[in-house]
């Protein structure tokens, strides 16, 4: 397994390849991994003859005089993100078989990009999860340690990258749901600028901290797929009306002169000191390539992850209503409308999501709305203000550990606080809308760990340059 | 036992009104009234998952302007909340609306003059956006309801004014003007029959005298202006009632039964609900440059008390007059369009209250349809003042023109309505009218005044009522020499 998404591309247009032989090559290694007495559990649609259908239109744009940055690379789609031809089901029962009859802005780009897209992946049902164990469609299984979750709730979609099936997938993340299971995958794991990537299409969850992200095989894998996705859509009114930088040719920056800001907040004494050492030995390496490595202070972290539990779900109980059985998806039979609503709702969604569901209608609820709501509304401007200072006194992207554990085992966490402690490093970049990324900086047991980076709004080139030098560093891997 | 007369009725009304833009507030989708069910939706009104709202700015232009034209406060912010509840016509699970940083605020609308001179000044509390939900059809089949998300999305504003009527007869004079002003600056169709304009009422009771508001109950099901004040009436008394009767009003929903004259309280407990309003994170405030607001400040039109005032001071017409005319600014305009090329305005404006509204009432016709165009009828106008056609026969074209839209001039000769002025022709006519009538004309000549009438009666019957009468007259007293 070795191939990028860059390379397979430069087969197809070298002829060395084709779409078509790709496909077959990713629907071979899928199978290997669907298969045996552990199945990953990866897909919850998979249509071969449909991918394989789809790579033979690609033959006709080969000879493009611009050929797409994605021709002919195989494109898992996480299952909450619009697409005509497979159903979009978000992992959830009550939208078990749900065809949209309309694409996601995000996908509509990937096509034109040349991407061939490959099957939607499990998920935690609406992303309300860190392990993909809260699938309808059961859980996904770690393809470096199948006793482990490979995190979430993009799941299936960092596992698809890290079996070797496809080079890029896409995910979503409300609180870290791309960068902690990149992390858990030892993948690559992107979620750019809030209003970066178009939502439309995206199923909400939380629709202030959602983003579409992209996982890859490598820094430039997972550059590569932003690149293709971003930009302004009319569709999606929190959108940005930016030019978007080819984030691949941050490749050829250095890093020379960068400054690193190493939060202290991100590196508690409790910390397993092997996470800890693994970062500093990643910061090392940039400053040996010239960067500058600064300890600055987010002193409002450790609030983020109440402030997430307030906002999501109060968001979530929101977007989630019209899951109502009246237009599409599950209908349970009940006497009278409320009986229908009840029955429909208690049935189709699972116990996380009806757990956050019933803690933000009460956040919400009148007397209470000042309490939660407002009050995490205004810890979430305090955190976003940390990030705003530290990145205006010259700092140009930070650098921490993406999750406090490598990945854990099925069934280990069930308390469901103590899952949302897997988020704590990454939420708040989701509260506070700016770029962050995880890459593989190390293994503790045997098992991959992230480092995450972080930059200013907008700077996501920044992020990459870092990124790109950390991957050379610490990997080898040729530019 | 207190005597109807001791209380005071206080009153204050929540009016939706559906703004005439060509698409949904947050789709592209047709907001055209009267498609068949579920034909103007799309991903984003069937709230399918993963479609995201985009603003309609004609929409917010239209607010603007109604809520410039109510004299209230636009704000440079405002921002759209969700209001959560769940109801089978409500695809998305909440509506999106604004709450506490509505559109604009502070507005008033004057509904007529105190006995001491005051205008009677009713306030506006705020004017903000929001999207209309679809329609639940209960009747229409056997056992189950179906539903028709046409109007999903189709953009509203909400205007709630303070609790400032004091009787049915004000509530009924302030949806009047209100419906004015949106007629004016072009704001809505503010058709009731088509559910453009959607009214609640919010009514209490205290003793006269006193400050303090009593509890409320609200008004729902008023499908007319009268409907609204006759429910107001219905319920006053009820409240009154109960109150003497040493009972207690509860703050409730009543429905009013237009067929049986009754208010009863709603099955379903509208107080009761938490809407849970939170800020729409899909859509970012709504930011309006100063300087936008003050252009749809000077483009308005004309309202209705500056148009009145004008017509006054340019055309000197009376008060009763005035208030005819600029009741609709289209009816307005089709005076204007008269009255400026006619040059009489008086004559133009009893014409157009006579004629004009007369026919549009028989035929049911809009101005807007009316197939008599006013430059037509200016030069009709035209023609009988300058004696080129009779007034009466000027009637007869009228009702000719209106019904085929063609010009004056032509249907006169077409028919044969020229006035005839030839004093040849004329005295043809009267010289057989006195061979026939020997003794009248005898008596005549003799001084019995009063057969004038009758001689000139026969001859304009032996022209076929193209004579012209006040030539006729002269010569008929010259021939017999009075």
């Amino acid at each position: 397994m070795s191939a990028s998404a860059r390379e397979l591309r430069d087969a197809i247009i070298g002829g060395q390849a084709s779409a078509r032989s790709h496909v077959e090559e990713a629907l071979a290694v899928a199978r290997g991994a669907e298969s045996g007495t552990r199945p990953l559990n990866i897909f919850i649609t998979l249509p071969a003859d449909d991918a394989r259908c789809d790579a033979d239109e690609i033959v006709e744009h080969t000879n493009d005089t611009e050929p797409g940055l994605l021709l002919g690379v195989p494109v898992a789609i996480k299952d909450n993100i619009a697409t005509l031809s497979m159903p979009t089901t978000c992992g959830s029962r009550i939208l078990d078989g749900y065809i949209s009859p309309y694409e996601a802005t995000a996908i509509t780009k990937l096509r034109a990009a040349g991407a061939v897209l490959f099957g939607k992946t499990n998920m935690d049902e609406f992303g309300m999860g860190s392990s993909t164990e809260h699938s309808a469609f059961g859980p996904t299984r770690n393809p470096n340690a199948p006793d482990r979750v490979p995190g979430g709730s993009s799941g299936g979609s960092a596992a698809a990258v890290a079996a070797g099936i496809v080079r890029i997938a896409l995910g979503s993340e409300t609180g870290g749901s791309v960068r902690q299971p990149a992390a858990f995958c030892g993948v690559v794991g992107v979620k750019p600028t809030y209003g970066r990537v178009s939502r439309f299409g995206l199923v909400a969850f939380a629709s202030s901290l959602d983003h579409i992200g992209v996982f890859g095989r490598t820094v430039d894998d997972a550059a590569r797929g932003l690149t293709a996705i971003s930009g302004f859509d009319k569709r999606d009114s929190t959108s940005a009306e930016l030019r978007v930088p080819t984030f691949i040719d941050s490749a050829s920056e250095s890093v020379k002169g960068m400054v690193i800001g190493r939060p202290r907040e991100y590196f508690p004494e409790s910390l397993n000191p092997r996470i800890t050492a693994a970062c500093d030995a990643a910061l090392e390496r940039l400053r040996e390539q010239g960067a500058e490595i600064r300890d600055v202070s987010l002193p409002h972290t450790s609030l983020a992850i109440p402030t997430y539990y307030i906002i999501a779900p109060a968001e979530a109980s929101s977007n989630l209503a019209r899951f109502d059985g009246v237009r599409y998806g599950l209908r349970m039979q009940g006497d009278g409308l409320r009986a229908m609503y009840e029955a429909t709702r208690s049935h189709g969604f699972g116990a996380e999501v009806t757990r956050r569901i019933l803690l933000g209608t009460y956040v919400l609820s009148a007397g209470y709305y000042d309490a939660y709501y407002r009050k995490a509304q205004q810890v979430r401007s305090l955190i976003a203000r940390d990030f705003s200072k530290v990145f205006a006194s010259g700092v140009d992207v930070l650098l921490t550990p993406t999750t406090p554990s490598p990945a854990f085992g099925i069934g280990a966490i069930s308390d469901p606080y103590e899952m949302y402690l897997a988020d704590i490093f990454t939420v708040t970049a989701n509260l506070a809308g700016v770029p962050a990324m995880s890459q593989p900086i190390g293994t503790v047991d045997g098992l991959p760990i992230g480092g995450q980076l972080i930059a200013a709004h907008f700077e996501e080139a920044k992020m990459f340059r870092a990124a790109f030098a950390l991957e050379r560093a610490l990997h080898g891997v040729d530019q | 036992m207190s005597a109807t007369s001791d209380w005071e009725m206080v009153v204050g009304l929540e009016v939706h009104v559906q703004l005439r833009t060509r698409t949904k507030a947050f789709c592209s989708c047709s907001a055209e009234f009267g498609a068949p069910p579920n034909v103007n939706t799309c991903p984003v009104c069937l709230a399918l998952p993963g479609a995201l709202p985009v603003l309609n700015a004609k929409a917010v232009e239209l607010a603007t302007r109604a809520a410039l034209a109510l004299d209230c406060t636009v704000n440079p912010v405002s921002v759209f909340a969700r209001k959560n509840y769940f109801y089978p016509d409500l695809p998305k699970g909440y509506q999106i609306s604004q709450f506490d940083k509505p559109l604009a605020t502070g507005g008033h609308i004057d509904i007529g003059t105190r006995s001491d001179g005051a205008s009677i000044r009713i306030g506006v509390t705020r004017v903000h956006m929001e999207e209309d939900a679809g329609k639940s059809v209960h009747d229409r089949f056997d056992r189950v309801s179906a539903i028709d998300l046409n109007r999903s999305g189709v953009p509203l504003v909400e205007i709630v004014s303070e609790p400032d009527m004091r009787s049915a007869e004000q509530a009924g004079a302030y949806l009047r003007v209100l419906k004015q002003l949106l007629e004016y600056t072009d704001v809505s169709d503010v058709s009731m029959e088509e559910g453009s304009l959607r009214v609640d009422a919010n009514i209490s009771i205290r003793r006269r005298g006193e400050t303090a508001l009593g509890t409320k109950t609200e008004l729902k099901n008023l499908n007319s202006f009268s409907g609204v004040e006759r429910a107001l009436k219905v319920e006053f008394a009820r409240q009154v009632a109960v109150v003497s009767g040493g009972g207690s009003i509860q703050q409730q929903t009543m429905m009013w039964d237009e067929r049986a004259e009754e208010v009863r309280p709603s099955r379903t407990k509208e107080g009761s609900h938490d809407y849970r309003y939170f800020p729409e994170p899909d859509l970012p405030p709504l930011v309006l440059a100063v300087d936008w607001i003050d252009h749809v400040r000077e483009e308005l039109p004309e309202l209705p008390v500056a148009r009145s005032q004008r017509y006054a001071d340019e055309y000197q017409l009376n008060e009763y007059d005035r208030e005819v005319l600029t009741a609709s600014p289209h009816i307005a305009d089709y005076f204007e369009a008269v009255a400026r090329p006619h040059g009489d305005a008086k004559n133009a404006a009893n014409w157009v209250m006579g004629e004009v509204l007369a026919r549009l009432k028989a035929t049911k016709e809009t101005i807007g349809t009316f197939r008599v165009r006013p430059a037509d009828l200016a030069q009709l106008l035209d023609l009988v003042r300058d004696g080129v056609v009779s007034h009466t026969a000027g009637k007869q074209i009228f009702a000719r023109m209106s019904e085929t839209g063609d010009p004056p001039a032509q249907i006169a000769e077409r028919d044969g309505l020229l006035q005839v002025g030839d004093d040849a022709q004329l005295i043809g006519w009267l010289d057989e009218v006195i061979a026939e009538m020997p003794d009248e004309a005898a008596r005549l000549r003799a001084g019995e005044k009063r057969l004038t009438g009758v001689l000139i009666g026969a001859a304009m019957r032996k022209s076929g009522g193209r004579a012209d009468p006040r030539k006729l007259n002269q010569l008929l007293n010259a021939r017999l020499g009075s």
